[in-house]
């Protein structure tokens, strides 16, 4: 089990107790403003840009080389950025800030 | 002012529901209705082919929204109810629970249906699927994990005939893809293409057969082509392409041309009546024609577009095209439309990590990328700058893509 925090761009704070699937399958399923989701979680549409903040992107790991590629796409991706769908949910994540992307 | 309004959605699918909440997003305050004649919670399409077949997994976990968001945003969501006719003066639909709804404004999100082809015995055979909503992965699961030799034909070799067959591959299927082309993926894409999977396909084990032309299904299932061959099976996939649904747009006699036709800010022919996603034939301003696409990037984007502008906020629908396809460790992503091309540059890095990049003239049409997101992203950002590419750089693997500009024209 992990809590997982969201800041949202209307500044909102959303605490959700995630246990297996991915990042973007928790966001979603919670209605967090700004995940869409649209590809399903298959790295293809770029809509579940979160970044993570500095003091957890140890535990949540760098964007992989295809997401980093995918990320291109936006415009304010920076090193921090990960396609959430591509986070899975373990237990180590609990604690966790994401910011989502506008 | 859109207070005692009501928006009328048929269809409750990618476009559909994209367009009920990007509607309240915009400001809608009106009664928002979707309906939908599938019972299920409307849920991600792409993965039935995909992970959803192949990992046995639960539509609960491929919804495209919770079913608190559609209370939470007053949608009001109906499911297990089709439309059967629409009155267009009265301005209602009528459903086939014997209901009459009003309405001011009319979407139409109704997609298309698999084509069942007329195959002699298709009909009564035992264990035909076509491969387009959740009930039919229930009956595919159902007979596969009932059947004993796990023989499979599929009759098509497009993207879901391929994506199926990848899928009852990874399952333990015997797998044959029956395709009446010379080559599969014919009507998509290119030879090289075409080959590049059917490549992928034979080393993975399956068996694909072209120019074959299914002529009829016995009773013992047994699938006959017209040059005499025939193959035994237990589960035929149909996966032959859809057929857009356009009957109750006709019955209004909305103006319907491979699609039913919209102007760019995704209005019928006629008021307050407009359609989105794979039952469109829109203009595409980039390409400078009409098209019909199926794709989840139509869906959603044309959705964001109609909400704004049933709101009032005139807006016109722009957008380049993207799809994906993945199989087995294969991931496609193809942005824009390649028809027209007369020229195309393959940019080979890898075995399976390559771009075919389509030209017409100096300009760049579409990019077709293999495990290669790179080009796919670089690709997009090249069309809608409209950027000139130096062709032999691009053709060199070790050049750096972002330096085969010639000249940025926009
Ligand atoms: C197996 C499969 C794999 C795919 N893979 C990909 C992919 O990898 N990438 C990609 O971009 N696209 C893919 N697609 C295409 C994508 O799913 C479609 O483009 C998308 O679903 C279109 O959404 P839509 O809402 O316009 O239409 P649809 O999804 O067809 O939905 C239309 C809805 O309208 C309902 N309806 C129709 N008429 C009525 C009526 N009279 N009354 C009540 N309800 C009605 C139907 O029940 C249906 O739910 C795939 C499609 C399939 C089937
Ligand atoms: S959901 Fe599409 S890239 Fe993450």
């Amino acid at each position: 089990m992990a809590n997982i925090t969201f800041l949202t761009s209307d500044n909102e704070k959303i605490v959700l107790e995630g246990n297996s699937g991915n990042v973007m399958q928790l966001a979603v399923n919670n209605g967090v403003k700004g995940i869409d989701g649209d590809c399903g979680g298959v790295c293809s549409c770029a809509t579940c840009h979160v970044f993570v903040a500095k003091k957890d992107i140890e535990k949540v790991g760098k964007a992989s080389s295809i997401e980093v590629d995918m990320l291109e796409l936006a415009d304010d991706a920076n090193e921090f950025s990960r396609l959430c769908c591509q986070i899975e949910i373990s237990d180590a994540l609990d604690g966790v800030e994401l910011t989502v992307a506008k | 002012m859109s207070h005692d309004k009501t928006c009328v959605v048929i269809g409750a699918s990618h476009a559909g529901v994209n367009l009920a909440f990007a509607l309240r997003k915009e400001g809608w305050q009106g009664k928002i209705i979707l309906f939908d004649k599938d019972t299920n919670l409307p849920y991600h399409r792409p993965p039935l082919s995909k992970k959803y077949l192949e990992l046995e997994d639960s539509i609960q976990n491929n919804l495209l929204k919770p079913e608190e968001s559609y209370t939470k945003d007053n949608i009001n969501l109906k499911l297990g109810v089709s439309i059967i006719s629409i009155n267009n003066e009265e301005q209602s639909v009528s459903l086939d629970d014997d209901s009459v709804q009003h309405y001011d404004k009319l979407v139409f999100a109704t997609g298309a249906s698999a084509f069942i082809p007329p195959i002699k015995g298709i009909k009564e055979a035992k264990n035909v699927f076509s491969l387009r909503n959740a009930d039919d992965v229930e009956g595919i699961r159902k007979a596969f994990n009932t059947s004993t030799t796990k023989k499979v034909v599929v009759i098509g070799g497009g993207y879901i005939g391929l994506e199926t067959a990848a899928s009852l591959k990874k399952l333990g299927a015997d797998v044959t893809i029956l395709e009446r082309e010379e080559r599969i993926l014919a009507r998509v894409t290119t030879a090289y293409l075409s080959d590049f999977f059917s490549e992928l396909h034979k080393t993975n084990g399956v068996s694909i057969f072209t120019n074959k032309n299914v002529t009829e299904i016995t009773d013992n299932n047994t699938v006959l082509c017209d040059d005499g061959s025939s193959y035994d099976a237990n589960i035929i996939i149909v996966g032959v392409g859809i057929r857009v649904n356009t009957e109750l747009a006709a019955q209004i006699e909305l103006k319907i041309e491979n699609g039913i036709y919209v102007n760019t800010k995704t209005e019928t022919s006629q008021k307050d009546i407009y359609a989105v996603g794979d039952c469109t034939y829109h203009y595409n301003s980039l390409y400078d024609r009409f098209v019909r696409l199926e794709s989840i990037q139509n869906a959603v984007d044309q959705a964001k577009i109609t909400a704004k502008n049933i709101c009032g906020i005139e807006t016109e629908y722009n957008a380049i095209p993207w799809f994906w396809s993945d199989q087995y460790d294969i991931k496609l992503q193809i942005v824009g439309l390649a028809d027209g091309f007369d020229d195309l540059v393959v940019r080979k890095e890898a075995e399976k990590k390559f771009s075919i990049w389509y030209f017409k003239g100096k300009q760049l049409l579409a990019v077709d990328s293999i495990n290669n997101a790179k080009s796919y992203v670089l690709g997009t950002k090249y069309i809608k700058t409209n950027a000139e590419i130096d062709k032999i750089e691009l053709a060199n693997p070790k050049s750096d893509l972002k330096s085969i500009v010639a000249i940025n024209q926009n």
